[in-house]
């Protein structure tokens, strides 16, 4: 390697289109597990009814996200959406739906697992002061539950950030997608630049979910005093 | 004059900065039955888990058959195999049935022959009423037959010296005795030299030859095993025994 | 939905089938011997070593397997490192699955009662014996539940290698909706073959982690 191909990096507006990307990759991610989160509190409550139907129905929802490879809901639905259900959003609104779906089955499964582990005689004490059912999971079963499922989640979102590298697949502007666009259009000139581009957002991957993972394990070490 | 078996000088344990040991001293002969006792909290069972040297101790002496121990983890693996040691939560492995639990020690740390190490296994089986439970898994017995398994994986080893943990703590009441019966039994019939941490006073009563009384981590006073229960030196031993009374 | 386009497809599927299985097969395997390897010397706090394989782990776990296959299939060979795309592909999945395999092993180890040591300990056992007799006996059972976790996501990362170029299923069929501009026939060939797949392997380990969970716990 000649140079390390830095001025590839600040050459024009590389730089702030790399930054752009990020952007795109960052609130993605953000509202994904927003949106994700708060339909899987609803969903992994709904999983701890009595009734059967519904259970099986919302068991299936997260079997099949759980099968099937991320990837393939990101082309189910950015083919499916628009030649179906003639429903034309662009691809980052695509990915927001099929990340925040993802999101919100593995959480329900998370909340489900945290909910049931409430101790029995929690609930029957929330029961015998007169709360009702929802009462029960808003003031009893939730709080307890969500710094059971804390380490989970934070984990959970590990794995939203990590699967953002797949946005490209379906064209949305992230920072690999803008990223490679770089890296084509200076690769005669600078071919060791794709070294500093990849390292770029390698490195950029690996601060944002390393700190996550760090988070998760102190959380984890926290709960278990 | 019996042998000593064991003999501990000045003997100080701190978790970092809270010392929870204070200059303990004693002895114990050959054949004899020491019980220590105390309130919880005293540091009964930190006492007794530094004797084996699952705990460390901080500073002291440690003597045993009259040899000073030098505290490397060689040695200790090599004084362990000389003391027999039974927990609370009987601790077998989940993984191993009973005859696997009772073979590990002489076969694989003391490599004895397999053949000879499982007739002893069987007789000492024998000897609790569990050979029927060879091939049974630790999951498919009762806390007694458990615990009195954990004894027999102990003794397999032939140790010199056998330190007993609380082990009917955690036992459903009508388990107790049955336990308690073989440590008894071990005493009066093996001459057993042993070293007991138990709640049981009237069976601390039975079988100690002397008792150490604990209290915050200082020996408040070392009695005959018949004199201590009726007639205890200290105010606070006293107050003790009244209140394990009900 | 035209069956005479499922029908021609067959072939094309039963050999990115095929390659899906083989691609996880070896690279699941190549990330339990890794991840294995790793957490021995983790656990046995070898020096110098286990700081390195630590850092390794956290490097592939913490960053997508997409960015570690650009670099390998993309930006090695320009320093001359030039490896198809199915080693590429074998190598990725093994440097991303042995972290995970790593930590599943660990988490294990690291499960085991502290009064098993302690009873390993009593009856005079050394570091080896208690790792061989206590510990891997007892942290392997423990680590079968987050194994299991790891082989299903790693057969559903071989989706990804569909990026470079690896004809395994996720690709067979992009390319065929490329070529064909039938989505909805090949995506549900897809979905189908992954649950071909994964369905009776997640029942199988349901069952194997049930077996195992009944023989190691309850002391």
């Amino acid at each position: 390697m000649g140079h390390l191909g830095t001025n590839i990096l600040f050459a024009g507006n590389n730089f702030q289109r790399l930054l752009g990307g990020l952007w795109t990759t960052i609130w993605i991610a953000l509202l994904s597990l927003i949106i994700g989160l708060i339909l899987g509190t609803i969903l992994g409550m709904l999983r701890t009814l009595k009734n059967r139907p519904l259970r099986i129905v919302l068991r299936l929802y997260l079997e099949f996200f759980r099968i099937i490879p991320t990837v393939v809901l990101l082309f189910l639905a950015y083919y499916i959406l628009p030649r179906q259900l003639n429903l034309n959003l662009p691809a980052d609104q695509v990915a927001v739906l099929v990340f925040a779906l993802w999101v919100a089955a593995e959480f329900s499964d998370i909340v489900r697992g945290a909910l049931i582990s409430v101790p029995q005689h929690q609930r029957e004490s929330g029961l015998a002061i007169g709360l009702n059912h929802w009462q029960l999971f808003r003031y009893v079963l939730l709080p307890q539950a969500l710094t059971l499922e804390l380490p989970a989640t934070i984990n959970l979102a590990t794995r939203v950030v990590k699967t953002t590298s797949l946005l490209m697949l379906i064209s949305v502007m992230d920072v690999i997608n803008i990223g490679q666009q770089i890296i084509e259009a200076n690769g005669q000139t600078h071919p060791n630049g794709i070294f500093l581009i990849y390292g770029v957002i390698f490195f950029f991957y690996f601060i944002v979910d390393y700190s996550l993972s760090l988070l998760a394990k102190k959380v984890d070490i926290a709960k278990q005093h | 004059m019996t042998k000593e078996i064991l003999r501990i000088e000045k003997l100080n344990k701190f978790y970092d900065k809270r010392q929870v040991l204070f200059n303990i001293d004693f002895s114990i002969k050959q054949g004899e039955v020491l019980a220590l006792l105390g309130p919880s909290g005293s540091g009964k069972s930190t006492l007794i888990r530094c004797l084996n040297g699952l705990e460390h101790f901080s500073s002291g002496n440690l003597f045993f058959a009259g040899k000073k121990l030098v505290p490397t983890e060689k040695n200790w693996q090599r004084l362990r195999q000389k003391i027999g040691m039974v927990f609370q939560s009987y601790d077998l492995f989940p993984n191993l049935n009973v005859l696997d639990n009772i073979l590990l020690g002489p076969t694989k740390v003391q490599k004895k022959n397999h053949d000879q190490a499982k007739q002893e296994a069987i007789s000492l089986l024998q000897r609790i009423g569990l050979t029927d439970y060879t091939a049974a898994y630790p999951r498919q017995l009762s806390g007694g037959q458990k615990q009195r398994i954990a004894i027999v994986r102990a003794l397999a080893l032939h140790p010199e010296l056998m330190l007993f943990d609380e082990v009917t703590a955690s036992l459903d009441p009508e388990m107790v005795r049955g336990v308690l019966e073989i440590i008894k039994e071990l005493s009066e019939k093996d001459n057993m030299t042993m070293i007991i941490v138990t709640h049981e006073m009237n069976f601390a009563e039975q079988i100690a030859d002397r008792v150490l009384f604990l209290d915050d981590g200082h020996v408040l006073e070392e009695t005959d095993g018949k004199q201590f229960f009726v007639n205890a030196q200290t105010k606070r031993a006293r107050e003790f025994l009244e209140s394990m009374k009900f | 939905m035209d069956l005479t386009v499922i029908q021609a497809a067959i072939p094309k599927f039963v050999a990115g089938f095929k390659l899906t299985l083989w691609m996880s097969f070896t690279g699941i395997l190549g990330s339990l011997i890794v991840g294995l390897l790793c957490s021995l010397v983790q656990y046995f706090k070898v020096p110098v070593i286990s700081k390195v394989f630590t850092g390794y782990v956290e490097l592939a776990r913490n960053t997508p397997l997409l960015i570690q296959l650009f670099f390998l299939y993309y930006a090695f060979p320009v320093i001359g490192w030039k490896m198809s795309a199915e080693t590429c592909g074998f190598v990725g999945l093994t440097f991303l699955g042995g972290s995970y395999m790593a930590e599943a092993f660990s988490g294990g180890f690291a499960g085991i009662a502290p009064n098993q040591i302690d009873a390993g300990k009593a009856i005079g056992m050394n570091q080896f014996q208690l790792a061989r007799y206590v510990v891997f006996p007892q942290g392997l059972s423990l680590s079968v539940p987050a194994l299991a976790a790891n082989v299903i996501f790693l057969i559903k990362e071989t989706s990804i290698f569909s990026v470079i170029a690896i004809p395994e299923l996720t690709n067979t069929a992009l390319d065929l909706i490329g070529i064909y501009y039938r989505s909805n026939e090949y995506l549900l060939m897809l979905v189908i073959a992954y649950a071909i797949i994964l369905i009776p392997l997640s029942i199988i380990l349901t069952i194997l982690e049930r077996r195992v969970r009944y023989g190691s716990f309850g002391n």
